[in-house]
Formats: C-alpha cells, structure tokens, sequence
C-alpha cells in the first residue's frame, strides 16, 4: 500500500522572514521537481525559482532533498525554504494542491510517519513534542533527554530491576515444594521494589512537563477595585487589561505567559471578590477568581491584609498612596523599582517550585501512570499474600510497559498526535 | 490401503491423549507406536502433576482426557503442593504406579471402539499436492488419512548419552526414529535439538529407609480428576535425603567424562530441572542438594532419586549414590543418561498445533521443544482435537491465554518459541489468579460440551456439579460438595482482582480484531524494518494481541502494525 505524498508549512505562521514547506512521501521528490525543475545533490541547499502550472514564478526558494529512509519521517523528504510572506506560502501551497496525490498534513502527521517508520519511539516523540515547544532552558533539557532516549532509558530501567523482582516472586510460588529454593527467594524481592519505587517517587516530586512550560501559576486576587489590574498590566509591561477606575471592569479572568530570566510564569487577573453584585455574569467571575485563587502556586493579595487567605503575598498596592501595616510588599505601578522587587519575589519561589534535579521530567499522562505504578508497589508492599503481591507487581509491570509504549492502544496514540499543531 | 481420518505417531502422553481426543470428536485413529506394551508410558519420574503441571491435568480431565483418570487410578502417594498460598497456585501432584498408569492408559483407550492401535515404526510422511495424504511404516505399510499426529517424544533422531557411552534410543533399550527425523529435516522444517536426562533408578530394598526423613501422603483425600474414581491404592510414603560435600568432590572429579561438559551435547537442556552435575557446577557454593525418594510401585522395588537426573559415567553414579545418606549400600538398577532429540520450531505452528507448512500435520509435546508428560498430555489433546477438525471439516478448538494453561502453553509455544525445554510454570500465566486447578471444570467442560466431544458420564457430573455451584453461589451448602464449596469460595478471595483483570482480558480480545497482514504482505506496512518482518513471518501472528507477544517485536513495530490496519480498514 502506497501512502499519500503529504505537505505543510512546518515554521510558525507568517508573515516571517522565512517560511519552511515540507513535502513528505513516495511523490515528494517528484512534486518539487515539478515546483523547481532540477532537484539539487541530497542534503545540499539549492537555490530554486518554484514555478506554478502555467509556468509563472511564485518565488526564488532554498531547496533540501532528503531520500528515505535516512530522513526525519524515513520517507523522501523536500524543504522549500520561502519568503516569509502570507501570499508566497499561499501561493506555494496551491500549487502543491494542485499535484496529483499530494494532500495537506493533517495534525502531527509528520511525527506520526516518523514514529510509523521506526525513526522514533514515543517517549522520543513526546520528547519532541515538547522541545519544539520549549521556550526555557529547563524544559529544553527535559525535553532533549526524553528526545534522546534518556526517560526512555530509565524506564526500561526500572522494568528490568521488577522483572527481577518478579523473577524472584514468581520462584518462591512456583518452586514451593522444593524448600531450598523457596527459603533463599523469599522476600528478596522487596528491597528492589521499594528502591524502585522511591524513584519513581522523587520523579513525581520533579515538576511535570506542562508545568516547566506552562510556568507558575500567579494569581491577582482581592476585592473590586484594588488595582489588580494595573498591577498585572505593569507586571507584563502591556496593556493586556483593561485598566479604568470603574470597580468591577474584569469580570472574567485574564490571563497572560510570561518569560523572564528563562523562567516560565501564567499570571492571572482575576474578578474582583464581592459578594454584593446581582450581575450574574460578575457572579461567575467572582466563583472562577475563587477556584482559581485556590489552585495558584502563588497568590498575590491586593486588599484587606487581615483579609488575605493562607499562603498568599500580601501586597500593598498602591504604595504611592501611603503604606498600609501588615503587608509583605509594598508596590506602585506608578514606581518601576517595586514592580521588579515584585518580580524579585516571584523569581524566588518559582525558581524553587521549577527547578529539576534530574534532566528527566515527565509528562501529566506519564505522571498519573507513574503514580499508579508507585500505589501499586506501596500495595505490593504491604501485601502478605504472594499471589496478591505478585498480581500488584505483574499490573505495575503492564502500566510502565505502556509508558515505554508497549502498549500502543489507538486513545494513547490519539491523545499524543493531538498535541501537534499542523506541520509539526 | 487402509484410510483413517488421523494418524497418530507416539504412545505417550501426547500421543495416545491426541489419539483419544480425535476420537472423541468423531474421528477414525490409528495410534502407531514401536511397542504396544509401552502405550503410556512414563519414561521419567513417576509423578503426575505439581504446580502449574496439575493445572494442565486438571485442564486435559475437564475436557475429559485420560490422565487425570489414570493418575486417579494409579496413585500410591498424594501431595497438593503450595497449600500454604491460595488456590490458584496450589498444584496436586501423585506418585504413580507405573504399571497401573500405563494399564489404566491402554484400557481407557480400548474403551474408543473408532480407536486402533499398531505395532510398527512410522517412517515416511506421504504428501499429496502439498497436504498431508498418510504415513509409511517400516513394515512397508501406508496408512492414508488427511490428518497425521506427530507425538514422538525424545524418539526423532534420539541419541543417548552417559558418561563416555554413545547409544542411538528415545529411551534406554528403545530405538529411535531416525529415518522420519532424516525426512523432516529434508522438508526444510525448523529442526533444532534439545536435550533432557534421568537419574539413576536404584532398587528400595537396598535403601536404608528408617534413616531417613518420611513424607508421607496427604491425609485429606482429594482426587485428580473431576469424575469419582473407584480405585483407592495403598498410598506409601516417599522419603528425603541429600547430597553432601564428598558426593559433590565425587561428581567435579567426574566431570572429564561428562558428555554435558566435554561440550558433546549440542541441545539445550532444562533451566528448571538440571542435571546435578549442573547444579553442583553452577551454585558451587551449595553444600547440599535436596533428593526425594520416590517408589515406583506398590508391587515394584523400584525407587526414583528425583532430584539427581545425570548423565556421568556408571563409575562414577555408583560412588555419587553410596555417598548420600541411606544410600551407601543401594544399588542401581538402571543408570540415569541423558537423552539428546529433535525438536521442531514451535513458531513454525499455529495455535491448532497445526504446521504452517504442511496442512494436515499436527505435532505435540517433546517435539514442539516442550518437557513434561502434563504439557505433553494438554498439547495432544489440542492436536487430536484440532486433526480431527481438519479431517472431518469441523470447528477448530482452540483455547486462549485467559481461558486456560493449555492456551497460555500453547500461545507461548507458537509464537515466542522456545530456547530451552518449555515447562509449564503458573508465573506463565498472567490471568492466573483466575485459572486455577480447582475450577478448570467450571471454565472448560462447558467449552467441550458445546464443541461436541464430551462423554455422556462427565456430562451428566458436570450437569449435576453446575447445579451445586449454582446452589453454592447463593450460599446453600446442602448437598454440595466439599470442593466445589472451596471453589466458590475462593472466587470470591480474589474477586477484586478479578473485576481488575476482566478489563485487561477484554482489552486483549479488542487487539484479536485487529488482522496482521500475512507474511507476503508484510513488507507493504510501512516502517516494519527487515529485523521485524523476519520475526513476524517465523511466528505469524495473525492479529495484533498476538503479534504483541512475538519475541523481539518492538512497540515501533506494533505501532507500525496498528497504523496499517487502522488504515486498512
């Protein structure tokens, strides 16, 4: 069975100073010669002027041929490196259309053809998906060892010190009869599952994937009016809220990513808490600043300081009016030096909360998957019962194997390849 | 010519349960085997079951085999082993009489009225337009029939080896098959050799028994087989001793002569049942090795060291055995050898037992590279069943991993192949708190039933017993038997695991329903690299479940697999 020749802008959206095609499958050498006439020398750079159907020049374009099996997806592969304008790519990418059995990538199927053909496995292409997310050093790294095998050589690890395990479980019920055998098995097995399982413990400790990208969670809270606004616009430097002195102008939440110094931070502006409004769609407002507030990793107070929940940076904001007692910061959107001592504040307890000492990071699904495999050896090891103790270890076995991808079930693959955006 | 609808070759435990099962479903036997007297035969230890093996006895008597019976009927010594741990694991085992088994075997056989037996040698295969048509024996005579069992033992191209002695046999005094063994090499099937071994067999009148330690019967009676027997034997007691420091000098001294160590034997031998010169070599650090003392018989002086099979020089037997404990003035009445034979690639079959190959040829026990009379007994009841079905056109039987040991045994076999004599372990089994001795009635009979090759008397108990299960389930104990009490109660143990497993299972049965291309088409998947391609069409697995267990396939490769069919469909 043949498949289909695939195409799509694989750089970020235009207009950019370049904007990279890939063209990928049995017909890709065929429909950029089509393009650009002459193809140049495997992996070498050539300058092209990429032609329509009727001979008109769309655009003078870099040209990279990769033969299969020795390329990215382990098919033919062709780059068109263009002009970065909306019109150039569109323009290409009609012209592609155009040629018989070619057909735009659906989400991922770059990645997909890559894993199909054995260039990658799928903790390398989870590994992949992040890295080209990646925006900090962190997750770089984290995203790099996955990539490169190194969760990958953890994991498989971790099975073969349980299969020892196992191996000696399974003895000591197999080979009962013969006593010799039985007596020196009998519970060595449990120091290799608690040493394992303590590992995988401290990598659950280890921020997750998400989290080194998606940043710490800092929510403004406080009641209508306190300028949480103004201090979430000063914090980003932008007008991203609409910052007026009427109380109750955000009455949803606002959020924005930021980067500063390499580290990752989601800042939420949230509806000022009152109880006394009738507007229904404040009241919603009011209930998602709660739930939110709840699960911020750091909550900054602009209001009452006795009123401040637990845990919560007491901010008095609006210093340049005068300073209220009880607070643990003072600032003024007004006074550039306090917002940085802000920044100064978050730094800190995000570069706690993010920092990994390991390379390796998991992500959310392969966390929940570690959890249930960490429960299953805390069972495990309160288990007297050996066939019980065994039946824990052999699902621990099944639930890492699927982590490693032994277990490729269509919701696992699905949920992976939905993460890729187009030409990916 | 004479025309059968199965031919089987061997008298053993695979052999004569292939030929009943085929029976059984309808068929028209021939069972052809060297000696008639021999028909079942125990060649080794005089033991029927254990753990994971008295699973398979279980599982071959609920589809209304012969050895559970026979195990009932000859048994001189009881032990349900593991009874410490919950049912699952727990595996009865007997002492069998040899005498009484082998008669019980025969009689049962001469019970089939479509059932023949012949004395004479199978030589040649006979093959029509790529089928299989008969067999030629040595005595000039073709047997026509579409389906033929091979159940040959350590008799294809059998090779007998003890200390510097070289001696061509499947059993000591007995010749092997060398020219069926010349002609299945010659069809370019996947033959390979393994080897296994015996111990010495020592007379027990020469044994000095008070010495030792006694272990005797269970006392709380409980039978192999799900029918109620009517033969209740004497039950003698077995005894343990070991060996020391002086026997194991004697057997490193031995060595020179040992054809295990001077490299002469090419075949793989047993991880789980080594020579004691293997064992003495390997876990050096030991000082002793446990040895059961098992007696061959109530009217047979005949004792079975288990526990020392070997096959050094008669020399250096004698000095072993005069240096263990009650045995310095036993005398041996047959020198243990070891036994080095052909096997066939197991990948080369598929779940029916049936060659890929060579449609019509069956094969079960040794020769699929397993060890064991309970495996072997399991593997000829799938084959007769499965040759009869493609004699007389009907419905394959096969049973999977999550159904029972025979599945797990049999998908093990054809699709990972073997690198060592196959045992049956429950550690195998990953449904295995499910499958347990206990309820392989409850799981199968109905299945055989259903299938057609049930008698009228299992039947009818498995009618009556289904009631009690019913009545016990809702907590009535009137009128139920005991064990089938314990059975309900135990399901209800591990309940929780259950419900657990019952995902995984149907999980696995999903992935039956994703098709595997056939070897031919598998270079068309794209990404399966060479390496894969190669595995698969040894194995050729034809759905994805079983394609996940094929040695060496990789998640990639499942991936690739997945996608295809995906795209397929």
């Amino acid at each position: 069975m043949t498949a289909d020749t695939i195409y799509a802008l694989s750089s970020g959206s235009p207009p950019a100073a370049i904007a990279v095609v890939r063209v990928s499958g049995p017909d890709a050498m065929a429909a950029a010669a089509a393009l650009a006439g002459r193809l140049p020398l495997p992996r070498r750079a050539g300058l092209r002027t990429l032609r329509g159907a009727d001979g008109a020049p769309l655009d003078r374009a870099l040209v990279l041929v990769f033969p299969g099996p020795h390329s990215a997806t382990g098919e033919d592969l062709v780059e068109l490196h263009l002009h970065g304008g909306r019109a150039v790519v569109s323009a290409v990418s009609a012209a592609l259309a155009a040629l018989p059995r070619l057909r735009q990538a659906r989400p991922g199927e770059f990645t997909r053809r890559a894993l199909t053909n054995g260039r990658l496995d799928l903790t390398q292409a989870e590994g992949l998906a992040d890295l080209l997310e990646a925006e900090t050093e962190a997750q770089r790294r984290a995203a790099l060892s996955a990539t490169e095998g190194v969760l990958g050589a953890t994991l498989s690890r971790w099975m073969g010190e349980l299969s020892v395990a196992a191996a000696l479980i399974e003895a000591g019920i197999d080979y009962d009869d013969e006593a010799e055998v039985a007596s020196t098995v009998l519970d060595t097995w449990r120091p290799i599952v608690a040493r394992v399982r303590a590992e995988i413990v401290a990598l659950l400790a280890q921020p997750s994937v998400e989290r080194l990208r998606d940043g710490l969670l800092v929510v403004l809270a406080g009641p209508p009016n306190a300028g949480k606004s103004s201090l979430f616009n000063a914090l980003l430097g932008r007008e991203a809220a609409i910052v007026t002195p009427i109380a109750g102008t955000t009455r949803d939440v606002i959020e924005a990513q930021v980067t500063r110094d390499g580290i990752p931070y989601r800042l939420c502006d949230t509806a000022g808490l009152t109880e006394d409004t009738e507007d229904p769609v404040e009241r919603l407002g009011v209930e998602r600043a709660r739930a939110l507030a709840a699960r911020a990793d750091i909550l900054l107070w602009l209001g009452e300081p006795a009123a401040a929940p637990e845990r919560a940076v007491r901010v008095g904001a609006k210093a340049d009016l005068g300073t209220p007692a009880n607070i643990d910061i003072a600032v003024s959107v007004h006074q550039p030096a306090t917002i940085e001592r802000l920044w100064a504040v978050l730094a800190r307890d995000a570069s706690e909360a993010l920092t990994l000492t390991s390379d390796i990071a998991l992500r959310e699904r392969q966390r929940g998957v570690a959890a249930d495999v960490a429960r299953l050896l805390d069972d495990m090891l309160d288990e007297r019962d050996p066939l019980v103790a065994a039946e824990h270890l052999r699902v621990a076995r099944r639930r890492l194997g699927e982590l490693v991808g032994q277990d490729a079930t269509e919701a696992m693959l699905d949920a992976l390849f939905g993460r890729f955006c187009l030409g990916k | 010519m004479k025309h059968y609808d199965v031919i089987v070759v061997g008298g053993g435990h695979a052999g004569t349960e292939a030929a009943a099962a085929a029976a059984r479903r309808g068929a028209s036997v021939m069972l052809l085997t060297q000696r008639l007297e021999q028909i079942g035969a125990m060649s080794c230890n005089p033991s029927i079951g254990g753990v994971g093996k008295g699973h398979l006895v279980r599982e071959v008597d609920a589809l209304d085999g012969l050895m559970g019976i026979a195990a009932d009927e000859a048994a001189i010594h009881r032990r349900m082993l593991n009874r410490s741990k919950g049912l699952a694991v727990q595996g009865p085992r007997v002492q069998a009489d040899r005498r009484r088994y082998r008669a019980s075997i025969q009689s049962q056989l001469v019970g089939y009225a479509a059932l023949e037996t012949g004395e004479d040698e199978a030589v040649e295969l006979l093959t029509r337009g790529g089928r299989i048509s008969g067999v030629r024996t040595r005595a000039g005579v073709s047997f026509d029939a579409p389906s033929v069992v091979l159940a040959t033992g350590t008799f294809l191209g059998g090779r007998l080896f003890r200390g510097n002695e070289r001696l061509d046999g499947g059993r000591i005094d007995e010749s092997p098959s060398r020219r069926l063994s010349e002609q299945l090499r010659s069809l370019e099937l996947p033959i390979a050799r393994l080897k296994t071994g015996t111990p010495p067999r020592l007379d027990g009148r020469t044994i000095d028994w008070a010495r030792l330690e006694r272990q005797p019967s269970d006392d709380e009676p409980w039978q192999m087989s799900f029918l109620p027997s009517s033969v209740a034997l004497p039950q003698v007691a077995c005894a343990i001793t070991r060996t020391n420091d002086r026997g194991h000098d004697i057997i490193r001294a031995g060595l020179a002569d040992s054809p295990l160590f001077a490299g002469v034997i090419e075949g793989g031998g047993p991880r789980y049942c080594p020579s004691i010169e293997d064992k003495v070599h390997r876990f050096g650090d030991r000082d002793g090795h446990q040895i059961f003392l098992e007696p061959e018989g109530l009217d047979d002086h005949t004792v079975y060291p288990n526990g020392i099979s070997t096959s050094l020089s008669r020399a250096t037997q004698d000095r072993l055995i005069a240096s263990v404990d009650g045995l310095e003035r036993a005398r041996i009445s047959t020198y243990g050898y070891a036994v080095e034979y052909d096997y066939l690639d197991p990948r080369a079959l598929d779940h029916r037992l049936a060659l890929h190959a060579l449609p019509g040829l069956f094969c079960a026990g040794q020769i699929n590279g397993s060890t064991g009379y309970e495996e072997a007994a399991a593997q000829g009841l799938i084959a007769g069943l499965n040759a009869a079905a493609h004699a007389r056109s009907l419905v394959p039987f096969v049973c999977d991993r999550a159904t029972g040991y025979m599945g797990v045994m049999v998908d093990d076999l054809v699709l990972q192949g073997v690198s060592e004599p196959y045992r049956m372990l429950t550690a195998r089994a990953e449904y295995r708190l499910a499958l347990r001795a206990d309820n392989a009635e409850t799981r199968l009979t109905g299945l055989g039933i259903m299938a057609g090759f049930i008698g009228e008397p299992r039947q009818a108990s498995f009618r009556r017993r289904e009631e009690m299960r019913a009545r016990a389930r809702v907590g009535e104990h009137e009128g139920v038997d005991s064990d089938v009490r314990r059975e309900i109660e135990e399901d209800a143990r591990y309940a929780p695991y259950l419900a657990r497993q019952a995902d995984e299972v149907a999980r696995m049965r999903a992935d039956r329903d994703v098709v595997v291309p056939s070897p031919e088409m598998l270079a068309h998947v794209p990404g399966l690299s060479t390496e894969m391609i190669e595995r698969l069409t040894i194995a050729r697995p034809t759905t994805l479940d079983e394609a996940s267990r094929v040695r060496g396939v990789t998640p990639a490769a499942l991936s690739a697999l997945w996608l295809h069919a995906r795209k397929s469909a």
